[in-house]
């Protein structure tokens, strides 16, 4: 099966736990974290992670994100990787 | 693996800058609809919209999520409806082949309706040459069939650099552009009249499925105005031949996530992918608009002396970016210059900046030609048949495509709102001069020397 792969941009201020809640919930859907950044600048957080969806739903992953994105209240967007591959690569 | 500040460069581009796909067109050909019975091709047109379009928005709604990025419109484009009806007009009068031509575009609507596209184009003809039975019928109905419908889009060609200019068709379409404003001038929003039409076009209101095309193709439409001016606003200081450079680059990767949408669109419809169009196309919305595109190269207001150049110049670096990204490069590529629908151009407009004419110069070195201008309610069909003609002129010599999209309301200097993406627009002065005598002489220019490459 060919690999599969999303990434999670997250975007918002920065307070405890945010980490922690968006990497259970790719836990308890059995995704795998392949790659996970963060910088915070004056406060901001913006975190990026490439994580494995092959044989996975995205949909599934998405809203189990939305949940996050409420709780943390940060924004949260989880994309297939072919649209920043055909961006920037030929 | 993916470079991070890439990923955040295409997420500025989405979630501030306002990158979209314009839209996804699914062309269809009718051809095997037509019948010698009106009621019975109607019936045919429906049915296989309905089964070939049936999946068309589901499948496009799937990918916006997929890659988090929004398709503003989903469309279908056909076979020019003229050619689709002539048998069944063959042998009927001339109110009666009219009447004909209006139900087959309320096939279209209650298609369109059905399948939940905003638009649908092709109630068209293609008479750069002359008409047939058809396309009389058609161009008469064209009044009544946009002013019972919502999302049926009409256009006609009336010129080509190998036909030349059909003036006849000219006249006529200047007339029908009076008749349908006199019946509610947003009509006109959904009717062009083109030079050069191509027919692999996704943008509405001039898409229509080719002669040349095949059972049904996917064309897409690009977008990301907002995209090119915030780049160049960070390149305030470059010479120009970094500017282009600049919007090629940006334009390379606009064009690829059109690539994307397309290829991927087209294998889950199991239809031919078709073309990308690169045009870049404005909303109202602040920011999204070719006019500050040109602003921000240092014309302090579109339309003042040096805009034709700076268009040329983003015209040209957009068409040489996106060529490199996509496989087959169609439709109308370029820039869009409407008026209503860019603000930056709206409010040039307002000011006296840009003009009619300026705009007509503009024409030359972009896309399209005179786009959702708003002219006052009193001009004259002839006068419209003017602009046109100048239009086509400016095509047919320079071996591209132009069109006429003009809304004829209100007086002089006030302010028409038309709505959502089609913005507003303030009624923009033309020549009162007349130019009767020449429209009605008829006949048909002769394409020019350089329209016979053999």
């Amino acid at each position: 099966m060919k690999k599969e792969r999303a990434v999670i941009t997250v975007i918002g201020e920065d307070h405890p736990g945010i980490i922690a809640a968006v990497t259970s919930a790719c836990a308890e859907l059995g995704i795998n974290i392949e790659d996970l950044s963060q910088t915070v600048v004056q406060g901001l957080l913006t975190m990026t992670l490439i994580v494995d969806i092959t044989g996975k739903e995205l949909r599934e992953l998405q809203r189990r994100l939305e949940r996050v994105a409420e709780e943390q209240r940060v924004q949260i967007i989880a994309q297939h990787e072919d649209i920043f591959r055909y961006m920037h690569r030929i | 693996m993916l470079d991070r500040e890439e990923i955040l460069e295409t997420l500025r581009m989405i979630l501030v800058e306002r990158l979209d796909i314009r839209t996804v067109t699914l062309g269809v050909s009718l051809k095997d609809c037509a019948s010698s019975d009106i009621d019975e091709t109607c019936e045919r047109i429906e049915e296989k919209l309905l089964s070939v379009g049936e999946r068309l928005v589901s499948e496009a709604q799937a990918l916006e999520e997929k890659y988090s990025i929004p398709i503003v419109n989903k469309r279908v484009a056909v076979t020019p409806i003229a050619s689709i009806i002539s048998p069944a007009v063959r042998e009927l009068g001339e109110e009666e082949a009219k009447e004909a031509a209006v139900r087959a575009a309320l096939a279209l609507e209650r298609a369109a309706e059905k399948l939940n596209v905003d638009f649908i184009g092709g109630f068209s003809a293609l008479v750069e040459k002359g008409f047939t039975r058809g396309d009389e019928a058609l161009i008469e109905a064209i009044p009544q069939a946009l002013n019972s419908t919502q999302r049926v889009c009409s256009s006609v060609n009336v010129a080509s650099t190998r036909a030349g200019i059909n003036m006849d068709a000219v006249l006529k379409m200047g007339q029908v552009v009076k008749r349908a404003s006199e019946l509610d001038y947003m009509n006109c929003a959904r009717l062009v009249t083109f030079a050069n039409a191509p027919g692999d076009n996704p943008f509405m209101a001039g898409a229509f499925h080719g002669e040349g095309e095949g059972e049904a193709a996917l064309n897409v439409g690009i977008s990301g105005p907002g995209v090119v001016r915030a780049v160049l606003e960070k390149h305030s200081e470059a010479s120009l031949g970094e500017v282009a450079e600049v919007i090629k680059r940006t334009a390379f990767k606009i064009t690829r996530v059109g690539e994307l949408i397309g290829r991927e669109l087209s294998k889950r419809l199991n239809v031919s992918f078709g073309i990308v169009d690169l045009s870049l196309a404005p909303t109202p919305f602040p920011g999204d608009s070719v006019a500050k595109i040109i602003e921000a190269m240092g014309i302090e207001r579109c339309g003042a002396p040096g805009s034709v150049a700076a268009l040329a110049l983003l015209v040209d670096a957009v068409k040489k970016g996106g060529t490199m990204a996509t496989s087959y490069v169609g439709g109308l590529s370029g820039a869009f210059i409407p008026v209503s629908e860019d603000a930056g151009m709206a409010e040039a407009a307002r000011e006296g900046a840009v003009t009619v004419d300026k705009l007509l110069a503009m024409t030359s070195v972009c896309s399209v030609g005179l786009d959702m201008v708003v002219l006052p309610a009193k001009t004259s069909a002839s006068t419209v048949a003017g602009l046109i003609a100048d239009e086509a002129a400016i095509g047919v010599m320079n071996n591209k495509t132009t069109g006429v999209r003009v809304l004829l309301a209100g007086r002089e200097g006030e302010r028409i709102e038309l709505g959502g993406l089609l913005g507003y627009a303030y009624v923009m002065p033309v020549s009162e001069r007349s130019c009767e005598a020449f429209v009605k002489r008829g006949g048909r220019i002769p394409s020019p020397i350089h329209g016979h490459r053999n």
